[in-house]
């Protein structure tokens, strides 16, 4: 009785968690149609203006509608972060699969690399990496440069699990059977081992999309993200740097509200899979 | 004992090695790099500009460029800021105090409150007791370490609980679910039965088998730490590593950002590795079961 009334609970949480994340995301497709207004529209009569029935979060310093820029952000992070999320989880499942399955030296090597990766502070790599490229670029590239660095970058914790996944799927009976057919390697890693490791590809993929959600907001907060006039998660929280007129302007925490609203749906719905008794 | 120090010492030098190649090879490939400000004195004759040009000959080669990085990093020579216009050396003789010191405080403090409040959901068996702990661990996690500074800066807080709040959630997360999941082992329900208090079993059939994936989170608390250190650092206006890292990746300095870098990751691995060690003086069947 306690375990049906702990999963009914566990179901309810990751139902409204979902629910929520799929308004999100559809209030953040649907911008156009919801706000009339540009992200990057000034209107240069109502700077600072309080919130109104034509801004619903008013405006920033430059007279831009807050709201509409909020909605597009939310478009900018919410679809960009599972790109950047997937390239890095295909990037993990290639190398983390291939050195599980090659074994020997090869995977000495990957698992050195990936020991390097790891103990260098992630937002310090990210740093390096983005301080090579151009910081004067234009908004879509800087938006494409920020996320293709998460996504090549975030690689390493994936791989190490994919391989570990790898090494104890490599002697299962359905494989050597395979390989006793005589198929070739390629065929078997291809056809045999990656959709097997489906199940850890899914859940590595489910980690990285709120990590680099919070990492895009980090850069953004430092000045090394998505260039304005675009807008992102990140790149809104720069306004709240002037927190002396948060006090006056509580709606300019609303990119920081739904930030955290966000991320934490994301956590309930990747802790509650954790938690389902099978 | 010995050979762990061994294995832990030779993978720091093979890291830093690398490491230091690839931050050679970075700052090599750079753009700026060889330019000289002295060329752009107008004064200067063309046989005078070559020879400042030829100076800069020797370090085309990215191999003996390494070669030279490696010299003189062993001599303590990280090389130039470029945008501070001051050895990095003295740069981060200056800095590195004061975010180790931060760090130290981040580090202690959140992993102390979160291995604290672990300990109390895992041992006290009280519906809901878990429910505090994990809303602030999960509203922790959630927030960007930019924001986590920027509230302690409202409430006139320094930076370095700040540090301490990002470590904190991931620190009493892994740890509860490590505890807990220990609590339910057969050996501790043996030990139950039998009658053992539950301060030995706590400390003698808990604790010791989750001793090193808790030293390995010091690592991982560590490294979260450094990157927690750049954002805290530039919002709260602490004149730390992490403030310098931030300034050099905004200036392009590669020499330095490359140096701070590589200089993290070594304190990073030497952090793990005293973990490892540590563990091994203490109880050399247990890490060796680990291993």
């Amino acid at each position: 009785m306690k375990v049906r009334l702990r999963l009914k609970r566990i179901r309810v949480a990751q139902t409204v968690a979902l629910v929520l994340l799929a308004l999100v995301a559809l209030a953040s497709l649907a911008a156009g149609f919801i706000t009339p207004s540009s992200y990057a529209e000034q209107f240069r009569d109502s700077i600072g203006a309080p919130p109104s029935h034509r801004f619903p979060l008013g405006t920033d310093d430059l007279g831009r509608d807050r709201f509409a820029r909020l909605l597009y952000g939310t478009r900018v992070s919410l679809l960009l972060a599972p790109a950047a999320a997937l390239l890095s989880t295909l990037l993990a499942a290639l190398i983390g699969g291939l050195a599980g399955y090659v074994g020997g030296g090869f995977e000495r090597f990957v698992t050195s690399g990936i020991d390097l990766f790891l103990s260098l502070p992630w937002l310090f790599l990210l740093l390096a990496a983005r301080a090579l490229l151009p910081l004067n670029t234009s908004p879509v590239t800087s938006v494409a440069i920020t996320f293709l660095l998460l996504g090549c970058l975030g690689w390493a914790t994936p791989a190490r699990i994919i391989r570990a996944g790898t090494r104890t799927l490599i002697n299962a009976d359905f494989l050597t059977q395979a390989r006793a057919t005589g198929i070739s390697g390629f065929r078997l890693f291809w056809r045999h081992l990656l959709p097997n490791l489906r199940p850890i590809f899914l859940a590595q993929f489910w980690i990285s999309v709120p990590l680099f959600i919070l990492s895009e907001a980090n850069l953004g907060l430092l000045g090394l993200g998505v260039s304005e006039p675009l807008p992102s998660w990140g790149s809104m929280l720069r306004e709240l740097e002037n927190y002396t007129a948060i006090f006056q302007n509580p709606w300019m925490l609303a990119p920081v509200i739904l930030l955290v609203l966000v991320v934490a749906c994301l956590q309930i719905v990747l802790r509650t899979e954790e938690r389902i008794p099978c | 004992m010995l050979a762990t120090l061994f294995r832990q010492l030779r993978r720091i030098v093979l890291i830093a090695l690398i490491g230091g190649l690839l931050g050679a090879t970075l700052v090599r490939l750079g753009p700026g790099f060889g330019v000289d400000e002295r060329e752009l004195d107008n004064r200067l004759g063309q046989d005078s500009r070559q020879a400042i040009r030829s100076e800069h000959d020797a370090d085309k080669n990215i191999g003996m460029f390494y070669a030279r990085y490696l010299k003189g990093m062993l001599r303590g020579d990280l090389g130039f800021s470029r945008s501070l216009n001051r050895p990095v050396t003295e740069l981060l003789r200056e800095r590195l105090p004061l975010t180790l010191g931060s760090l130290a405080y981040g580090v202690l403090g959140g992993a102390g409150v979160g291995l604290a409040l672990a300990l109390l959901t895992a041992c006290w068996h009280v519906p809901g007791s878990n429910l505090a702990p994990a809303l602030l661990a999960g509203t922790c996690l959630a927030l960007p370490a930019a924001v986590i500074a920027l509230l302690f800066l409202w409430m006139n807080v320094p930076g370095r609980w700040a540090i301490a709040l990002v470590v904190f959630p991931h620190v009493y997360r892994y740890s509860k679910n490590l505890l807990v999941a220990t609590y339910q082992s057969p050996h501790v329900l043996a030990a139950q039965a039998k009658g053992l208090s539950s301060v030995r079993i706590l400390f003698a059939h808990v604790f010791a088998p989750s001793a090193p994936q808790l030293a390995a989170l010091v690592g991982i608390s560590v490294s979260l730490a450094f990157g927690a250190s750049i954002p805290i650092e530039v919002i709260s206006d602490t004149p730390g590593v992490g403030q310098l890292a931030w300034k050099a990746a905004m200036d392009r300095d590669l020499p330095l950002l490359v140096n701070i870098t590589v200089l993290i990751a070594l304190m990073t691995l030497v952090a793990n590795s005293l973990a490892d060690i540590a563990l091994a003086a203490w109880r050399p069947d247990v890490r060796e079961e680990a291993a």
